[in-house]
């Protein structure tokens, strides 16, 4: 009995603590100020300045060939057609797969994992560089 | 010997494959056969070393096989041009390897400067190894003039970084924010228009440059900043033709009398300016696009060609891997260059639309 008056009471304060904690939660989602743009623009800015710099660093794979030397500006990345069929290796694939395929090839250097800064910073700088061109899944 | 002629000739045997070089031809409209010759064109190697005796291996192998190949031209071109960026960052190892390779090539060769060769010593060891940053030379009736188009501002040059690496390596990044527009320089122009006076305005006039003498796109240095005053000393001459490296890509354009004609990289391809959507540019519109590069194929969007200049108006013939053969003839109709099969919009095909 007392256990289940207790555990009635419990409940009862973890429904109403739970209440609260959604009602902070949503004022905290929904109240962002200027600053908070300005520090999450920052947030991304940065990673897209990390990306600018290894798509034109010598360093990226084992020969001194960077990204930059065929693809000034990111240009002809088509970061907007992905995922899409890429008809050399038969098979739809997203955009990663293929900047793992330069840095393979004319690079010489090993891919990186799918969630490495590293790939999170060029697909950055590469979708920046493009930004404003409308989405165009599968586009050849 | 004609066009259909030397098609015949260069067209057998290995020749039946694209190669990464240009072939030149001038003709002289069957009024004295004697006097037609062609020559060949390579450009924009950037032999890039990575330590020691290791180099980059995809560009030494466009090089390589332009060379190979022209050795195998058929008949033989009177000589070669050399179109600039025979290095990636100007050092002596680079050039001294490419002209390792281009020493296996059968014929004269005369080099044009580019700005890879240029901005590590500003041309030192190029002109005490290799050539002149501009002169000028006469072949059966032709006035030839090789100029230096990569120079700049001499703050930028002289006040900017603090080593001459960081300087290249600043020239070499096409896209840099912090680049610096290409220029032939007043005192070259001063220089041209001497060369030019003791020219007879009927001799067919050709100019070879790394950059384009006319403005296409800012950002990448397709661009001569003072285009406009060489284009003003070609323009008394009745058969004027500038051949330009540096693009990477088929390009072509007619300003007044002046016909434009780029070459293609034995090293890579490079995209079309307006690919880079924040930024405008003014390629050609006459340009009939080359395909899209397949990145799969490391010698695609390279490729070689020869130019007819048949009456002293220049037709360029497109020799492509992988893809249909192109020819740009000039139109006396409209006094423009134009692709035979591509010219029309209803003509062309997917692949020529790049986005």
């Amino acid at each position: 009995m007392r256990n289940s008056k207790f555990s009635k009471s419990a409940c009862l304060a973890a429904l109403i603590g739970l209440g609260f904690l959604a009602i902070s939660f949503s004022i905290q989602a929904d109240d962002f100020s200027e600053a908070d743009l300005k520090r999450w623009n920052q947030e991304f800015m940065s990673v897209v300045m990390a990306g600018e710099k290894l798509f034109h660093s010598a360093d990226l794979g084992t020969n001194k060939v960077s990204c930059d030397q065929c693809h000034p500006n990111a240009a002809n990345t088509h970061p907007e057609t992905y995922p899409k069929f890429q008809q050399q290796i038969g098979r739809v694939i997203t955009l990663s797969e293929m900047v793992n395929w330069c840095i393979r090839n004319p690079l010489e250097g090993e891919p990186l994992l799918l969630d490495d800064p590293k790939m999170v910073a060029l697909l950055s700088y590469i979708t920046y560089e493009r930004r404003s061109v409308p989405l165009a899944p599968g586009k050849h | 010997m004609n066009r259909r002629a030397f098609l015949k000739a260069t067209g057998t045997g290995l020749m039946a494959s694209a190669f990464p070089i240009s072939l030149v031809k001038l003709a002289f409209g069957g009024q004295d056969p004697s006097r037609d010759f062609t020559f060949g064109y390579i450009s924009d190697a950037h032999i890039q070393q990575i330590k020691g005796t290791q180099f980059v291996r995809n560009w030494d192998m466009g090089l390589i096989r332009a060379v190979r190949e022209a050795n195998l031209l058929t008949p033989r071109p009177d000589f070669f041009m050399f179109g600039g960026d025979l290095a990636q960052l100007g050092k002596k190892e680079e050039l001294d390897h490419g002209l390792e390779i281009m020493s296996n090539l059968r014929g004269k060769v005369r080099y044009v400067i580019g700005e890879h060769d240029y901005y590590l010593d500003l041309g030192k060891y190029w002109q005490d190894k290799i050539s002149p940053l501009y002169y000028s030379f006469d072949h059966k009736g032709v006035h030839f003039v090789v100029l230096n188009s990569i120079l700049t501002y001499h703050k930028w040059t002289y006040e900017t970084w603090p080593s001459p690496m960081d300087r290249m390596l600043a020239m070499a990044r096409l896209d840099n924010p912090q680049g610096s527009p290409f220029m032939v320089g007043d005192q070259q122009i001063a220089w041209l228009k001497k060369d030019l006076a003791k020219i007879n305005q009927n001799t067919p006039v050709v100019v070879f440059s790394h950059s384009p003498i006319q403005k296409i796109f800012k950002p990448w240095n397709f661009w001569t900043q003072d285009a406009e005053k060489v284009q003003a000393l070609l323009k008394p001459f009745e058969k004027a033709t500038v051949i330009y490296g540096h693009v990477h890509q088929i390009q072509y354009n007619q300003i007044g009398n002046i016909t434009f004609q780029a070459v293609m990289a034995t090293a890579w391809p490079w995209p079309y300016p307006e690919t880079y959507s924040q930024s405008a540019s003014c390629l050609p519109k006459i340009t009939v696009p080359m395909n899209r590069a397949d990145p799969f194929f490391e010698r695609d969007a390279t490729g070689w060609q020869f130019v007819d200049m048949n009456s002293g108006k220049t037709a360029m013939h497109y020799q492509l891997p992988d893809n249909p053969n192109r020819t740009v003839i000039f139109d006396a109709a409209t006094g423009k260059p134009k692709d035979v099969k591509y010219q029309d919009y209803i003509r062309r095909i997917p692949p020529q639309t790049h986005f």
